[in-house]
């Protein structure tokens, strides 16, 4: 029940079935968007895609505020790192 | 991760030593049985390995080496079932036509001579036909094999799917080949892909139209007995092991190498060579590119110090230009496969029982 | 591939890691269960456990909706199958799940028209193709692919298709996550959520759980980063003497979810009194069956099936393994008389089962790191 897949939305189809066409890495497939029709879906937007189904459209913001945070975190710690290396002891996860 | 430390071993659906008959559990033949995964060891080793008990047969090769005259002449034989016949890169003439090549270049052979069997299906169009046995004519063409025997068969409508093909192949083993075997890996080894995987598998299933899946994909259908040769030239018998991953993917055939060999295979997840459209596919679906099935793509497991050599001549063939090392021959746990993930962990490798099938959690 | 790649970073992994051993408490266990198949199958798939501190265990709870279907509802759908004139469209998942006299694939074996689909509009779309066929959906799966099924059948409805049903066995994810807290049998310390449930129902679903029993909730997405930051996030909240809801996978889930799939679920779903799940019983408001309204659609009411309850073989331990009471390997068949060509339960079959997940891509102990492959 959890294998969903972020893909891009490359086509609107105004044939009122509410249908897209969804890329996932040059893989296209029709997907049914009526969940989200109150999201004002555009072509290039990105979509969680469930059994041929868009569930949620992804918020790149967000997106990149998580990524952001770890980022902080992963260079957080290669400065600490670097720091014990320079005063010679060694850092929490090593050794 | 706590866990029993289990140091593995072939396992219960490994290839069992001996020749004790083990019963095979099963009243009927279901599809599994024919996905080269578990389930198709198991009905091999149930029914078949027992009633036609031999040593030439025992080890379970690609194909088998017999000895004519004094010399080995390996002896290939596959039958080739595929729906759609038709699909992008290739048809069932092209499968029926290089998969038996590849296996004879498995063994270290360049093909002598092919024969064809046929078993069509009343109705099928004669169109079709002709196009099947134009592209086997292409392709043994470009093989440099000649089809020098056949058989013809139909079946009443309704019992054959089309048109199915059987295909057997001999060739002379290549001196320089002839330790070469599934059982022949050894710990410091190197594993060569000769290209990106999954290529195959996923234009077959998209192809059938029942996902409602499109991607630039077409099979990776090939004969690679040209790309054996050099490799046997720049490394000689340096190569151990050579395989034709087919259906079941790279993973089966590491794991079969790992079982027979009675080593481990440790392969790194960021080595794997993947189409970024196969590895689409594969995502939207659940399914894991190491088991879906290749039709052009050699698994060469061979010494390191041979490696460059050997992937340099891979690279410069035609059909070799994406080779990649994705591994290494390590002794534990002997027969299994590993791989080291992306994400910094580690994860089995294991032989899937059946097809890989798409899911959805 | 956008928005997964990223997700699988292994230099970020590291780095959380450590920030997740600072957090831990010296000689405390923390058992945090992951309620969801999908990570189930993610935290093997990518070895997560290796970044793991020691005392911190990932256990695997009841959220795979294809385990916890019992042996009866399984045989009843194949009953249906074996119906002649009856096209079963099912998901992969379900093919080898084992009911008392076989699975799917069997059944296929001699000669019931079993098909594999995609997308249940994909059964919708054979039936359509097929008018001399009665095409069955067999629908599986927690409230993240019940909206699918919803739409399905409010298409099925206005296209007027005579020869579709849905025979639904859609469960719910908060009665089962209630009914492992409330067994007291296993001692949680929190929970990561699960993303794409959490992607229809949102977030505010758990907060009376982590508010009634004071567990930690930190709703994750399915790359491992997420996971892994999902276990941070629990763990921190642990140090800090906090037990809310969080939200890692904001860049998919909202606080309030989707209201269009809660309502198209609730246009053509009803909660069962009761359903029974395999290993944890019988438990109230736990799953779907098809509204009045869709009657015409129900498989259940189309066909006449067994509904015979049948036992779980008493060698199978799925219950336990469901419930988080157990792990896979501590099972007394697992890997012996049930391995994924022969399973006995379905923890063993599905893909996402923690046996099989276990099976196929943890059995080594691997705590130490393989050497790299010089590739």
């Amino acid at each position: 029940m959890c294998l969903g897949i972020p893909g891009q939305v490359t086509e609107l189809l105004d044939d009122g079935s509410q249908h897209a066409w969804a890329d996932v890495s040059g893989a296209r497939r029709r997907v049914n968007v009526a969940l989200l029709e109150d999201e004002d879906l555009k072509v290039g937007d990105w979509v969680l895609i469930h059994v041929g189904f868009a569930l949620a459209k992804l918020d790149e913001q967000e997106a990149a505020q998580t990524l952001q945070l770890l980022e902080g975190m992963a260079k957080a710690y290669t400065d600490e790192l670097e720091a014990m290396a320079n005063s010679g002891t060694s850092a929490p996860g090593q050794g | 991760m706590t866990g029993p430390d289990v140091t593995g071993g072939p396992g219960p659906q490994g290839p069992q030593k001996g020749g004790k008959k083990r019963a095979f559990g099963h009243t009927v033949i279901n599809l599994a049985h024919g996905s080269g995964g578990k389930a198709t060891h198991s009905l091999v080793e149930s029914v078949f390995l027992d009633a036609f008990a031999n040593p030439i047969l025992a080890p379970l090769n690609d194909g088998a080496v017999v000895s004519v005259a004094g010399r080995p002449v390996a002896f290939t034989t596959d039958s080739f079932v595929v729906s759609p016949i038709f699909f992008p890169g290739g048809c069932l003439g092209d499968l029926a036509v290089n998969g038996t090549v590849n296996d004879l270049a498995a063994c270290g052979a360049q093909p002598l001579a092919l024969s064809a069997g046929f078993v069509i299906e009343e109705g099928f169009a004669v169109a079709d036909l002709e196009r099947v046995v134009a592209a086997m004519a292409a392709a043994a063409n470009a093989a440099g094999v000649p089809i020098v025997t056949g058989d013809t068969k139909v079946v009443e409508r309704g019992k054959g799917d089309g048109c199915y093909v059987n295909t057997s192949g001999i060739g002379l083993v290549d001196e320089r080949a002839v330790s070469i075997s599934g059982a022949a890996a050894r710990p410091g080894d190197r594993v060569i892909v000769s290209g990106p995987i999954g290529d195959h598998g996923t234009a077959v299933m998209l192809a059938r139209g029942t996902l409602g899946i499109t991607a630039d994909i077409v099979s990776d259908t090939a004969a690679l007995n040209g790309l054996v040769n050099v490799l046997l030239e720049a490394a000689g018998a340096a190569v151990h092991v050579l395989r034709d991953a087919t259906r079941g993917g790279v993973a089966t055939v590491l794991n079969e190498v790992a079982a027979a060999s009675g080593v481990a295979v440790v392969l790194e997840e960021t080595a794997l060579p993947v189409r970024p459209e196969v590895a689409g596919v594969c995502e939207l679906l659940g399914l894991d590119p190491l088991y879906v099935a290749c039709e052009g793509r050699m698994v060469v497991v061979v010494a390191p110090e041979a490696a460059e050599a050997a992937l340099g001549a891979m690279r410069a063939h035609p059909v070799g230009t994406g080779s990649v090392i994705i591994g290494e021959v390590v002794p534990e746990p002997a027969g299994l496969v590993l791989q080291n993930t992306g994400f910094g962990g580690a994860r089995v490798v294991d032989m899937l029982v059946g097809d890989p099938l798409p899911r959805i959690c | 591939m956008r928005f997964v790649d990223e997700f699988r970073d292994r230099d970020k992994a590291v780095a959380l890691a450590v920030r997740i051993a600072e957090l831990c408490t010296p000689g405390r266990h923390y058992k945090i269960m992951e309620i969801c198949g999908g990570h189930t199958h993610t935290i093997y798939k990518h070895g997560l456990e290796h970044h793991l501190p020691p005392g911190v265990e990932l256990v695997h709870g009841p959220g795979c909706p294809v385990c916890v279907i019992p042996m009866g509802r399984v045989d009843d759908a194949i009953s249906i199958a074996r119906t002649p004139g009856v096209t079963m469209a099912c998901f992969g998942d379900m093919l080898r799940v084992p009911g008392s006299q076989g699975s799917f694939l069997d059944a296929k074996a001699s000669g019931a028209d079993v098909r594999v689909v995609y997308s249940p509009m994909d059964a919708l779309q054979l039936a359509v193709d097929e008018p001399g066929r009665q095409v069955v959906f067999m629908a599986i799966g927690f409230e993240t692919t019940a909206p699918s099924t919803a739409l399905t059948l409010l298409r099925a409805k206005a296209m007027g298709v005579p020869n579709f049903s849905v025979f639904c066995n859609h469960v719910t994810i908060i009665p089962p996550l209630r009914a492992i807290l409330d067994a007291a049998d296993v001692d949680l310390d929190g929970f990561i959520g699960p993303g794409h449930v959490s992607a229809v129902i949102g977030c505010r679903p758990y907060e009376p759980i982590a508010r009634e029993y004071a567990k930690p909730v930190a709703v994750a997405g399915f790359e491992p980063l997420d996971v892994l930051e999902a276990v941070y996030l629990v763990v921190r909240q642990l140090a800090e003497g906090r037990a809310e809801v969080e939200n890692q996978y904001s860049r998919v889930v909202t606080w309030d979810g989707n209201p269009r799939a809660v309502e198209v679920i609730a246009a053509t779903m009803e909660p069962r009194p009761h359903f029974e799940w395999r290993g944890l019983g019988s438990i109230p408001w736990s799953a779907l069956s098809l509204r009045p309204e869709f009657a015409t659609f129900d498989a259940e009411k189309r066909f006449d099936v067994p509904g015979v309850r049948v036992a779980d073989p008493r060698a199978c331990q799925c219950g336990e393994v469901l419930r988080g009471r157990i792990r896979p390997w501590e099972c007394r068949v697992f890997g012996t008389a049930c391995t994924p060509e022969k399973p006995i339960g379905t923890c063993m079959v599905s893909s996402e089962g923690a046996c099989a997940a276990y099976y196929n891509f943890g059995r080594v102990n691997l705590k130490r790191p393989l050497a790299r492959a010089r590739t």
